[in-house]
């Protein structure tokens, strides 16, 4: 075992960053390594000390001397004569000790670390530009699938990467794309799901705006292995940028040859069209989506038949999220197993969380699946916004489960989730802190869901304005305990009776907040 | 399109890229997600390329990229300097903006008030 | 006619009915899809009037009947009401002396509430015509109503 002498740490933070921090630590390391002093002494990184305007700030332990205004020329004469002979060089060191030690943690808040694989492009390249696209690995992974995989291949890939669908129902991505290319029939779609409504989720967006040209290169791959030969990319019609860069993108991808006939000399043809919705949650339910394709009321189809036998225009069409498909390229140019090195047993890869409400930095993250709800809040949101505490976060989007304090060390992937009877839905997490109003916040929910109740089943449609209406008294301090019970009893019967998942799923948020907070609403009924 | 012109393609954006920078002596990228507009990042666009051209610094380029994600800081930019940090800017507006041509662009002192990360 | 310009740009298949209905709606003046507009479009698809209604109908963004210059969208789903949009709704109605889906007498501005606009890091949000706004305040309210109202 090796005796480790001295730390040294190096304050890394924009201070020091600015101040030529990265030189000083590169001449430190050679230095020690030279003077042979690799196995005894260890550099460290450390975040901010509280020490200002001081330039490159280093403490060397156990002594707990601090050097300011380091340069790389100091460097040699510093660990000659502290670390090599153990004597201080009073020259640079800070005369006073700070009072308090304080290390802030390094990059914490949203600047942490994330491993991104659909987010990669996302903020670093220039969106409107196919050669920037192209530079950042754009369409490699399309041409590697279309000019030396078979569609089996594909699909075997991705089974075995054990993706699965990001749109809230996590349907096994490689199986969907399985029973689509057995079905026979020279007619099929594939159709990208950016309805995007689920409130608090704008991961989609962030893709779309972003890096337009990966969702375009997976549908390319996810046509080639399905036999679709015709794209549709449903954007909801608020998402203007959206619309635009993505347009933008096809245009270029097709002037490059990448979208139309014999893309890679493969004999494969493909082409997109995107479609602008107007202003209908329902609309992301893969059906109703379909039914707004093809220009009409957006109510959801019975199922089964599903969309993979008899989808757009009666043809076999797959459906997929759009974070789902942006997964695809890296499993295609980096294989099956490194992307099962992400995440947990049952649900492999990452996923994009929205952090919102009360924290200090809202935002959007992608991480690994299996992060738990402490981390999410505590690590990259960096914690509750003015020093308050944490009451509860509604998970999941408006049709998600409020989880509170018990929940926060619970792995968070879509199998384990649902164990709790809670549900990871669109990745859409609302923070509130101590002093929420649990009963407003639910009235909101409400609200929400009536006014998107698309009205086709009558459960939803009654339930809905019914709950509405007993929120609403609740709220007003003119409720009773039986208009609490009344909550309970309609989600229950419009989960059971409900035509659709929207209807069915108000229980969530419902069963939930009276799970914890039970007291809280009784409290404001006579 | 086949593999060999894919390739043609990157090598000349690859080429293309390093030329641009070669020229330019500070790039200027600004997010341009929704979020960041929204919160708005079309007038801190506006207000550097008005500075740039005003001043007439041919070596600096002001461009845009998507969003990163950290919605609370937006409007955010990022100066990318050869040799130097990368300096990210956030909750930036347009006097901020003619600040930092001023100071960090022009003068070459970062306005530390404004920092949010170097890298 | 402006009308058949449009109708044109678009091949007479069902699935462009959304297309069809967002621009005639976007370049009326009263940012609305009247009735003549229904027919327009149901003659030019060979649908029933009753269809097209029922699809106008179906979708939030538009609008059967008659709006103001601009169309303010305020976003009410959990998230924004979190972070205040519910004062900021009282603010708007307030100043504004109109209720949720109505016109100022003076005809410049309607106010309607929309569910989350996918903005919510930037919450409370709205959207002013196609513009989305974010982090609002009243102060920031204040800038933008009257920035409309001087570009008349
Ligand atoms: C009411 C409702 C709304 C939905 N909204 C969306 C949505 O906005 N985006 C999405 O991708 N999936 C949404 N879904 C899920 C889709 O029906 C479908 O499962 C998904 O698009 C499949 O893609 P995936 O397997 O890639 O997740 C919604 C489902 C329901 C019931
Ligand atoms: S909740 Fe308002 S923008 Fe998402």
């Amino acid at each position: 075992m090796n005796m480790v002498r001295n730390h040294v740490l190096i304050s890394i933070d924009a201070n020091t960053i600015i101040a030529g921090a990265r030189a000083v630590e590169d001449a430190l390391i050679k230095e020690i390594a030279r003077q042979g002093l690799s196995q005894e002494i260890v550099v460290l990184e450390t975040g901010s000390v509280g020490i200002e305007d001081q330039g490159v700030v280093l403490v060397v332990y156990p002594e707990g001397i601090y050097y300011t205004n380091i340069t790389p020329a100091e460097v040699p004469e510093l660990v000659e004569e502290h670390l090599l002979k153990g004597r201080v060089v009073h020259r640079l060191m800070l005369k006073e000790t700070p009072k308090r030690f304080v290390i802030t943690k390094e990059k914490t808040g949203l600047m942490k670390e994330q491993p991104r694989i659909v987010l990669k492009n996302c903020g670093f390249i220039n969106p409107e530009s196919i050669d920037e696209a192209i530079a950042a690995d754009g369409y490699q992974a399309a041409a590697k699938a279309l000019s030396s995989m078979k569609p089996d291949e594909i699909i075997a890939e991705v089974k075995h990467a054990g993706l699965t669908g990001r749109g809230g129902a996590a349907f096994p991505t490689g199986l969907k794309w399985e029973f689509a290319s057995k079905v026979d029939n020279p007619v099929k779609y594939i159709v990208c799901n950016a309805d995007e409504g689920e409130p608090g989720t704008f991961k989609d967006r962030l893709i779309l705006e972003g890096d337009p040209h990966k969702l375009i290169e997976s549908m390319i791959i996810g046509g080639y292995a399905t036999g679709a030969t015709k794209g549709f990319v449903y954007i909801r019609g608020e998402y203007e940028l959206s619309i635009e860069r993505l347009e933008k993108a096809i245009a270029d991808a097709r002037s490059y040859g990448l979208l139309g006939t014999n893309i890679f000399d493969s004999g494969f043809d493909f082409d997109i069209t995107v479609m602008k919705g107007a202003g209908a949650y329902v609309c992301g339910e893969e059906t109703a989506l379909i039914e707004s394709i093809e220009g009409k009321r957006g109510h959801p189809r019975n199922k089964p038949p599903y969309p993979i036998t008899a989808g757009l225009w009666g043809k076999p069409t797959i459906v997929n999220n759009v974070e789902t498909l942006s997964n695809i390229p890296e499993i295609i140019l980096k294989g099956a197993e490194n992307f099962k090195k992400y995440g947990t047993e049952k649900c492999s890869g990452t996923k994009v969380y929205t952090i919102l409400g009360h924290v200090a930095t809202p935002g959007l993250i992608e991480t690994e699946m299996g992060t738990t709800l402490r981390d999410i809040i505590f690590e990259y949101g960096g914690g509750i916004k003015d020093g308050k505490r944490f009451k509860c976060a509604l998970v999941g989007g408006a049709a998600g489960a409020f989880l509170g304090p018990d929940m926060l060390d619970v792995k968070m992937d879509f199998v384990n989730l649902r164990e709790y009877a809670a549900a990871l839905g669109s990745g859409a997490i609302l923070v509130m802190d101590e002093d929420t109003d649990i009963v407003d916040m639910l009235k909101s929910v409400l609200h929400f869901f009536k006014h998107e109740s698309c009205g086709h089943c009558v459960p939803c449609r009654l339930g809905t304005a019914r709950l509405v209406e007993l929120i609403d008294r609740i709220a007003a301090s003119k409720g009773t305990s039986k208009d609490v019970e009344g909550l309970t009893r309609i989600s229950e019967t419009m989960k059971d009776t409900s035509f659709c998942p929207l209807g069915q799923s108000l229980i969530l948020p419902v069963s939930s907040s009276l799970k914890y907070f039970k007291d809280e609403i009784l409290a404001r009924v006579q | 399109m086949n593999l060999e012109d894919l390739k043609k393609i990157r090598e000349k954006a690859e080429k293309d890229i390093e030329l641009r920078q070669k020229k330019t002596r500070i790039k200027i990228v600004v997010g341009m997600g929704t979020s960041g507009i929204a919160a708005g990042a079309r007038e801190v666009l506006k207000t550097f390329v008005e500075e740039i051209s005003n001043r007439n610094l041919l070596d600096v380029v002001v461009t845009q990229t998507g969003e990163k994600g950290l919605a609370s800081q937006e409007p955010m930019i990022e100066i990318f300097e050869e040799g130097k940090p990368v300096i990210v800017y956030g909750n930036i507006d347009k006097k901020k903006a003619q600040g930092i041509v001023e100071n960090h662009i022009v003068g070459g002192r970062p306005v530390m008030e404004y920092v949010i990360e170097a890298k | 006619m402006y009308k058949e310009t449009i109708l044109k740009k678009f091949e007479p298949r069902l699935d462009n009915i959304l297309y069809i209905l967002h621009e005639l709606q976007d370049n009326n003046e009263q940012h609305y899809v009247s009735k003549e507009d229904l027919k327009l479009c149901a003659d030019y698809l060979s649908v029933p009037y009753s269809f097209v209604h029922g699809v106008a109908t179906f979708y939030t963004m538009f609008s059967l009947t008659p709006r103001g210059r601009n169309i303010i969208r305020l976003c009410d789903s959990p998230p924004c009401h979190l972070m205040g949009s519910g004062s900021l709704l009282d603010y708007l109605k307030n100043k504004l002396k109109i209720d949720v889906g109505e016109t100022t007498k003076d005809g410049v501005f309607t106010l309607e509430l929309t569910s989350c606009l996918g903005v919510c890091g930037v919450a409370p949000a709205l959207m002013m015509n196609n513009a989305t706004i974010g982090k609002l305040t009243p102060e920031k309210v204040d800038a933008i109503l009257e920035e409309r109202r001087k570009s008349l």
